[in-house]
């Protein structure tokens, strides 16, 4: 078993003391923990598993079927591109390679000093406003190359 | 009772109970209907769709599986609509797999395969997958996990979740993604596995299977210098026929005995003996903590005693209930009692050195491959039993030597530790380890035999799932004063999610028994995951038939009358429960708790 950190039981004994031990809130305690540590670690998963008397295959099956829920530290910016029609005919691919130009990293992946991740997302409904993106929860859209490298560098001075 | 509904299927009248889904109705009807994630033991899934029917006044087929009879209905099962779907939706699950046809285990049993060929599959209509892109988890002492094979049919997931509730499995990812994923994608090896191999009785495909160690037993047999010995338990016997092409419930030992001489084993012994030994052993124990229990005071031995003989049960206890290994019988299990009897007392009667023995155990189980590797079933100096084979191992290797069990003369058992007793052979059936011990504790107690008819201890018979029963011991000998006017109380559970009732009972204190007996898989042993696939409950009903008739026809029916046993505590061990008993016969278990194994 991997090494209990002290941070994680408590905030996972009062999150889940929170919500209640019932099935049902095993989503939103699975949100909290991700927007806590950035990602649903191994030893989180334990932790909910005990507190919360649900099997470890259960929560896992969940927490996986939710892209928005991670199982990695992907870092502290994840920028998730909408991949759908709209924004690609929009000029997604520009907005796209000024990412992996600007960071040096592919789609999928994350920078080495995590601080940024790039993924995909399906549409946000923003097809008016074409391409859009979301940086954590924050919506960005009518993107051009010159606003991405903006959030880019507004996003370092913030750290 | 609930209203009957009138089904037309095909044109075949047929009334079936409001809630009965319309595959059952069709069953009724004799309609065949093709399944391939419904399974009798299970709950609906309804995820494959290759049991498509045209339900009359409905626009789109439905899974005759999953759509449950509110009103009379009518349904066509042949239409070419109906075929073409069906046809459709299997050309769909096998654009997923990866058919590695010849080298499958499951070549020839498989529930895929046969339906591609009813449903006349020429051509993959969709890209199919033509490389492996798993690799396979072999790390398990008992199961194997391939998901190349796997069709997302979560049989496997309901097996052990439902039904055995152990919840190994999961449902990874979503849409294209999904995986079929042990606890975090971990290997089966590593998690709370009680591989007691449920699922590999359930997976329609090779995508589970047991770890296979025959290749082994063949390079040993072979081998000049080692003398393998094999011991059979009651379930494979009678289920082994059914690889043969024999009915379910067909006893076919002696005619196996046969044939395992053939394929080249020393000697051939049978487990039943051992299975005596455990009697004396474990009814010993029960008495023993009775007494310190009632008239000692002793508050810490645990009562209910729980019996220890299935392996998946034993590790399922270690996980999920691990404070309370106390109420743990410490007994060994059959099979390891004979190993550990036969590298000590055998050898030395046959006079072969123990280090030149192997002894095979021919099981119905996968959870004992993974008990004969414990690390501290080793008494003798050697490890009690170097292999553990499952019936459908077993049914290979004859088929791979060419003997056929018709082919086979009737053979029996080789002499010395040779014979069990009806009470040894009932050990394979749910509530038969139960029997056995109250024909011999009420008879050591009272002097008199139980007050059953034909010893036939009706109460813990049959597949309810939990039995419960309560025997007054009343005029008990002398030296067990103690006991009069006790009414020993005793409950029998198979499989683990019936288990965890009687478990839950014991963690909130309310669980008023004496003896309990649990086996992990359901049926008892003639239900194991060794067992030939399919197993379903007429099957298991079958089989513990043929279980209890061979139990009527054998002469000795109580493990205390069984003169081999009286002359090996005579010659070796003693008496039950003696030093030698413990040091040879008796195990300790560990408590393993809910999350990962240590890696």
């Amino acid at each position: 078993m991997e090494c209990r950190d002290g941070n994680l039981v408590s905030f996972v004994e009062g999150t889940v003391e929170k919500y209640g031990k019932g099935r049902e809130n095993l989503l939103p305690v699975l949100r909290e923990v991700n927007e806590e540590f950035g990602f649903v670690s191994g030893a989180a998963f334990i932790e909910i598993s005990r507190v919360m008397d649900i099997s470890i295959g259960e929560i896992h099956g969940v927490a996986s079927f939710y892209s928005f829920i991670n199982e990695e530290d992907r870092g502290k910016y994840v920028i998730r591109l909408c991949k759908t029609i709209s924004c690609d005919m929009a000029g997604k691919e520009k907005i796209e390679k000024t990412f992996e130009r600007e960071l040096g990293i592919k789609f999928g992946e994350s920078t080495k000093d995590g601080l940024f991740a790039l993924d995909y997302a399906n549409c946000m409904g923003l097809c008016d406003k074409a391409p859009a993106m979301l940086v954590n929860s924050q919506l960005y859209d009518s993107l051009t190359p010159e606003s991405v490298l903006d959030i880019i560098s507004e996003c370092r001075r913030k750290i | 009772m609930s209203e009957m509904i009138k089904v037309n299927i095909d044109g075949i009248e047929v009334e079936v109970e409001s809630g009965a889904t319309v595959l059952s109705a069709c069953e009724k009807a004799g309609v065949k209907v093709p399944v391939l994630c419904h399974h009798p033991d299970l709950n609906v899934a309804g995820v494959c769709r290759v049991c498509m029917v045209e339900i009359e006044g409905m626009g789109n087929l439905q899974a005759s599986c999953a759509y449950p009879v509110t009103q009379p209905l009518t349904v066509k099962t042949k239409t070419n609509r109906v075929r073409k779907a069906r046809r459709m939706n299997l050309d769909l699950v096998l654009a997923e797999h990866y058919g590695d046809c010849y080298t499958c285990p499951r070549n020839g049993n498989c529930e895929l395969r046969t339906l591609a060929d009813e449903y006349g599959v020429d051509k993959f209509k969709f890209p199919h997958v033509d490389k492996p892109r798993y690799a396979k988890d072999t790390k398990s002492f008992s199961i194997i996990r391939d998901q190349d094979k796997c069709i997302h049919c979560k049989r496997c997931i309901r097996t052990c979740i439902d039904m055995q509730k152990v919840n190994v499995y999961e449902t990874a990812n979503k849409g294209h993604d999904v995986e079929i994923q042990v606890a975090l994608n971990k290997s089966i090896a590593d998690v709370v596995c009680i591989n007691c191999g449920q699922c590999v009785n359930r997976c329609p495909t090779g995508a589970l299977w047991t770890q296979d160690v025959s290749d082994q037993v063949w390079e040993d047999i072979e081998n000049p210098d080692l003398f393998v010995i094999m011991q059979t338990a009651p379930s494979p016997r009678a289920a082994i026929g059914e690889e043969f092409g024999y009915p379910p419930g067909t006893r076919v030992t002696k005619k196996l005995n046969a044939a395992m001489r053939r394929a080249g084993f020393d000697k051939v012994l049978d487990t039943n003996f051992a299975a005596d030994l455990t009697i004396m052993e474990e009814g010993t124990e029960l008495l023993e903590r009775l007494h310190k229990v009632i008239v000692k005071k002793d508050k810490s031995v645990k009562i209910p005693m729980f019996t220890s003989c299935s392996p998946g049960w034993v590790k399922f206890i270690e996980h999920y209930y691990p404070d309370h290994l106390d109420h743990l019988s410490t007994c060994k299990s059959p099979q390891q009692m004979y190993g550990a009897v036969i590298k000590t007392y055998y050898a030395e009667k046959i006079g072969i050195d123990p280090s030149k023995i192997r002894t095979v155990a021919l099981m119905p189980c996968s959870a004992k491959k993974y008990e004969c590797n414990r690390p501290e079933m080793n008494a003798s100096g050697y490890r009690d039993v170097d292999y553990g084979l499952t019936t459908r191992e077993m049914a290979m290797m004859l088929k791979e030597a060419g003997l056929h069990l018709a082919d086979m003369p009737t053979e029996e058992f080789d002499p010395v530790l040779g014979e069990g007793s009806g009470a040894g052979m009932i050990f394979g059936a749910t509530g038969g380890v139960m029997e056995a011990a109250i024909r011999t504790v009420y008879e050591l107690v009272t002097g008199r035999p139980v007050p059953f008819e034909r010893l036939n201890i009706t109460p813990v018979r049959g597949m309810e799932a939990i039995k419960e029963a309560s025997l007054k011991l009343e005029k008990v000998k002398k030296e067990y004063k103690w006991l009069e006017g006790v009414e020993l109380k005793i409950a029998v559970a198979h499989g683990t999610a019936n288990a965890k009732i009687l478990m839950d009972k014991l963690v909130d204190g309310t669980l008023d028994y004496h003896f309990i007996e649990v086996m992990a898989c359901p049926g008892g042993c003639l239900g194991g995951g060794g067992q030939p696939i399919p197993t379903t409950p007429e099957i298991r009903k079958a089989r513990a038939n043929a279980i209890y008739q061979e139990d009527e026809e054998i002469e000795i029916r109580k493990s205390h009358e069984n003169p081999l046993i009286q002359k090996l505590y005579k010659e070796f061990l003693g008496k039950p429960g003696s030093h030698k008993s413990h040091e040879l016969l008796h195990t300790h278990y560990t408590k393993r708790g809910q999350y990962f194994v240590k890696d």
